[in-house]
């Protein structure tokens, strides 16, 4: 069920065979948290990401994912706490940091090229019109090919499946050589099958490349073969180690404040509440406001 | 039809055709149909505010449609977008009433605003309106990857350093500009006309963003130029020409999509680019 | 009695006069069902082509001048087979649904400048043309009271009839599908609502400002009321007030300026801005100062509630 070879060590700081040592951690993220509005969205979370690891950050809707990300991407300003990447503190515009969004809204009828999104991932934040250099042209061939999408380079985005769109969002995410990588939910309106190849594809990337992956989810399952790390988030506080160390009834129950009961069935993992406990509502941060 | 006197009007339709074509891709690749129908409607107003205070009718117009701009990106923040446009159009038009309401010597221009009157061009209005298009392309390019990104995804936009909601300021300004170059040649009803349609069309013809801007200038140039010449043959106003072709290429285009995916079969939609038919691999833009 | 003591706001004849006596109850019938109609048109992201529907009036207005007919019936022909069409075409993505919505609007505006050039060529005035856009609240036939009511009765009983699988795919059209809600029959029969509704204030407040009705009212209701009935009642209620208060502001100017007044259609946009910068201030205190729980947005229509 874990990842084979993982090796259990001190609490949370922990490689497994996809973690390289030597270079210091890729993201660190210490004692951080976020107030929004007067309520507390995240608390003293606290844990490190090595290069070429791959961390599922684990937790129901509403729990704090996308702030976290948000702040890692430097787009929300802790109340407290820091975010360190490659062991500078977090800047905006910064290459290292790769990002494949929650919401992909793209029409069908958008005359845009699955290359043409990946270019845009290259060179999308400079002003002025894209250059036509063979060397531009070659890079993204590249990565297109690295994410196996030449396939449909040439087909319009909008009329892809799920699983090609997030293989060309990845791809858009990784022309920049970024060290590490984040993904906000990308397996939610994915079949099985394709969240299998996504992660199967992320895995080799974070293997083969040395990037960092760091992928939020509301069920850990589809992770469960290719995750070295886990940093599991309930009621805005965060528990991070292996699978092993952390998706444990005891870990988690006093991750939750009440119990849980954690249930291994034919190599998936089930997490019941014991109580009708809802006195954590956490609001997540809503990118598109229903205020009128 | 090319007596000296309609030379203006050629070359005037053409410029903001030219303009038309190429911010109209944007507006249509943004879902912005809305705004764009919003402030030249409204911009109105401004030309009817602008000849009670003895002002030009250009000025006017320019600081109506800005200020309308700024209005939709304001009222945007915390209102649903077509909320936001809504409400500023039914505030500029209802200014306009009021304006209108103050005297009635001057009506039949302000509807020629309203719908149109490209015969009416001289050689004075010719300068300024070719001015603020050649700011406007200007714009379009500088503005143009950012621009794209933010349309296509603005999380990874704002991830990257561009704000997706200064863009979506930046680009209602482009519109208002072109509202205030085009409004006072060609009235409010046909610019809308131009920005929506023949980018609509345009894109159910090829993959490619740049082919898809190049074909919405040339279909907004047949548009406009058939237009100009019925209209001139028939003295009916121009902006139901302009309409009537809008919504029958509309049409054709659908009809060609459908017709073109049903016939690739279905692992294959999306792979129609009539202009690419033999390069396989594309450019890179 | 009344009217002495609140003399300086009411102008005299305001209650005496035939005219604002029609004036009022249109208004309050127009205002009223475009409050109904409103809130869902806010809540399915529909403001265009309620916008849409009411430019495309021009058109029918215009075309009834050109026959000699009222207004009215002109803008509730060509809504109709408006709203018709918009279904007909069906788009469901809302970039896309927009853009069809602009192409019909274009080539309805087309329209309506060729009927109002024949307007203006066959009567050499432009009056024509201010009535079908702006409205022409103090001038109407005599006898459209009742039409209104009638029209304004259809259009609140579809609703009625429609309410909860209307409200229910407005909010999640996947979810209405799923639990076998026609959808689409539902989407036609909102449509045909929103065509009567926004006839009716294109005869009040004129062909392209019933936005301001069918959106203003809506909009507020929705920044102050979390639930639907509640928001419901709340537009209907700024809306008539809106109209009452722009009526009276119009006729009271009228007197001020010794003839050439406000116009109504200026006045009631006027309140109903006013109405809507107060709620915001309204709501913004309410999440920053008040008791609601800080950071928790409350979603403006809960289906769940609405038995």
């Amino acid at each position: 069920m874990t990842k084979p070879g993982a090796v259990a060590g001190d609490s949370g700081r922990v490689g497994g065979p996809g973690a390289l040592s030597g270079a210091g951690p890729v993201l660190r993220v210490e004692d951080m948290s976020v107030s929004l509005g007067g309520h507390r969205v995240l608390d003293e979370v606290t844990f490190s990401i090595e290069p070429g690891e791959f961390c599922g950050l684990i937790g129901s809707n509403g729990a704090g994912k996308t702030t976290l990300l948000r702040v890692i991407l430097g787009l929300t300003a802790p109340s407290r706490g820091r975010v360190m990447v490659t062991g500078g503190t977090r800047s905006r515009r910064d290459p290292q940091i790769g990002y494949v969004p929650q919401k992909i809204n793209l029409e069908p009828d958008m005359p845009l090229r699955a290359r043409d999104l990946v270019g845009l991932g290259l060179d999308g934040h400079r002003f002025g019109i894209p250059g036509r250099s063979a060397a531009r042209r070659g890079a993204v061939e590249a990565m297109l090919e690295a994410v196996g999408a030449s396939r449909f380079a040439d087909a319009r985005v909008g009329t892809l499946s799920g699983g090609e769109q997030q293989r060309v969002m990845i791809a858009q995410a990784l022309i920049c050589r970024p060290k590490l990588l984040l993904l906000d939910e990308p397996l939610a309106n994915l079949d099985i099958g394709s969240a299998a190849e996504v992660v199967g594809l992320l895995s080799r990337i974070a293997v083969e490349q040395r990037i960092s992956i760091l992928l939020s989810a509301h069920d850990m399952n589809p992770l469960l073969p290719a995750m070295d790390r886990v940093v599991y988030l309930a009621g805005g506080r965060a528990v991070s180690g292996t699978t092993d160390q952390v998706v444990r009834t005891d870990t988690l129950s006093r991750l939750y404040g009440h119990h849980v009961e954690v249930i291994h069935v034919e190599g998936r993992v089930l997490i019941v509440s014991g109580a009708e406990n809802q006195a954590h509502h956490v609001g997540d941060v809503d990118p598109l406001p229903r205020e009128v | 039809m090319f007596a000296s006197f309609m030379i203006h009007a050629w070359e005037a339709a053409t410029v903001v055709a030219v303009v038309a074509g190429l911010v109209g891709f944007f507006t249509v690749l943004r879902g912005a149909a809305f705004a764009a129908h919003a402030l030249p409607n409204g911009a109105f107003a401004g030309a009817a505010g602008a000849v009670l205070l003895g002002a030009s009718t250009l000025a006017g117009l320019g600081v109506f449609s800005v200020a309308g701009a700024g209005m939709i990106a304001g009222l945007g923040r915390r209102a649903r977008s077509d909320v936001a446009t809504a409400l500023t159009i039914v505030l500029m038009l209802a200014l306009g009433d009021l304006f209108l309401s103050r005297t009635s010597e001057y009506a039949p221009e302000i509807f020629a605003l309203l719908f149109g009157e490209v015969l009416a061009v001289s050689t004075g209005e010719l300068w300024p309106t070719v001015a603020i298009a050649v700011v406007c392309i200007v714009a379009v390019v500088v503005l143009y990857r950012p621009l794209m990104l933010s349309s296509v995804s603005p999380d990874v936009a704002e991830a990257r350093g561009v704000n997706p909601r200064v863009m979506d300021l930046a680009f209602l300004v482009i519109v208002a500009l072109v509202t205030t170059m085009a409004v006072p040649v060609v009235g409010s009803l046909l610019i809308f006309s131009l920005l929506i349609g023949p980018p609509a069309v345009a894109r159910s013809f090829t993959n490619r963003p740049s082919a898809a801007m190049g074909l919405s200038m040339l279909f907004a140039l047949v548009t406009v130029w058939a237009a100009i010449a019925v209209s001139y043959e028939t003295n009916l106003p121009i902006g139901f020409f302009v309409g009537a072709i809008g919504a029958l290429s509309y049409t054709v285009g659908r009809g060609w999509t459908a017709w073109h995916d049903r016939r690739m079969g279905p692992g294959k939609r999306g792979e129609r680019d009539v202009l690419d038919a033999s390069r396989r691999h594309g450019g890179a833009f | 009695m009344l009217s002495v003591s609140w003399s300086p706001l009411f102008e005299p004849g305001f209650f005496s006069s035939g005219p604002v006596h029609v004036a009022l109850a249109v208004g309050a019938i127009s205002a009223a069902v475009s409050g109904v109609v409103g809130v869902f048109t806010v809540v399915r992201g529909q403001s265009f082509a309620g916008h849409a529907l009411s430019d495309i009036g021009t058109a029918g207005g215009s075309a009834a001048v050109l026959v000699g007919a009222s207004t009215l019936y002109g803008f509730v022909a060509f809504n109709l087979v408006a709203a018709a069409v918009m279904e007909l075409i069906g788009i469901r993505r809302p970039r896309g649904r927009d853009l069809a919505t602009g192409i019909v609007l274009g080539a309805s505006l087309g329209l309506a400048a060729l009927f109002l050039y024949e307007d203006t060529v066959a009567s050499s005035t432009t009056g024509a043309t201010v009535n079908v856009l702006f409205g022409s609240i103090f001038t109407l036939p005599p006898g459209i009271t009742t039409v209104m009511a009638v029209l304004g009765a259809a259009s609140v009983a579809v609703i009625a009839l429609l309410y909860r699988p209307l409200l229910l795919s407005s909010v999640s059209y996947e979810l209405a599908a799923a639990r076998r809600v026609p959808v689409r029959l539902v989407g036609a029969g909102y449509l045909l609502a929103v065509a009567l509704a926004v006839s009716m204030s294109a005869v009040t407040i004129g062909a392209i400002l019933s936005t301001a009705l069918l959106i203003g009212p809506a909009a507020i209701a929705l920044r102050l009321a979390s639930r639907t009935g509640v928001a419901i009642a709340v537009a209907v209620v700024v809306g008539v007030v809106a109209c009452w208060l722009g009526t009276l502001l119009a006729y009271d100017s009228t007197v001020w300026s010794g003839g050439n007044g406000w116009p109504v259609s200026f006045c009631i946009v006027a309140v109903i801005f006013a109405l809507y910068f107060a709620s915001g201030v309204v709501s913004w205190s309410r999440s920053n100062l008040g008791r609601t729980a800080p950071g928790r947005r409350r979603h403006p229509v809960e289906p769940v509630e609405v038995g």
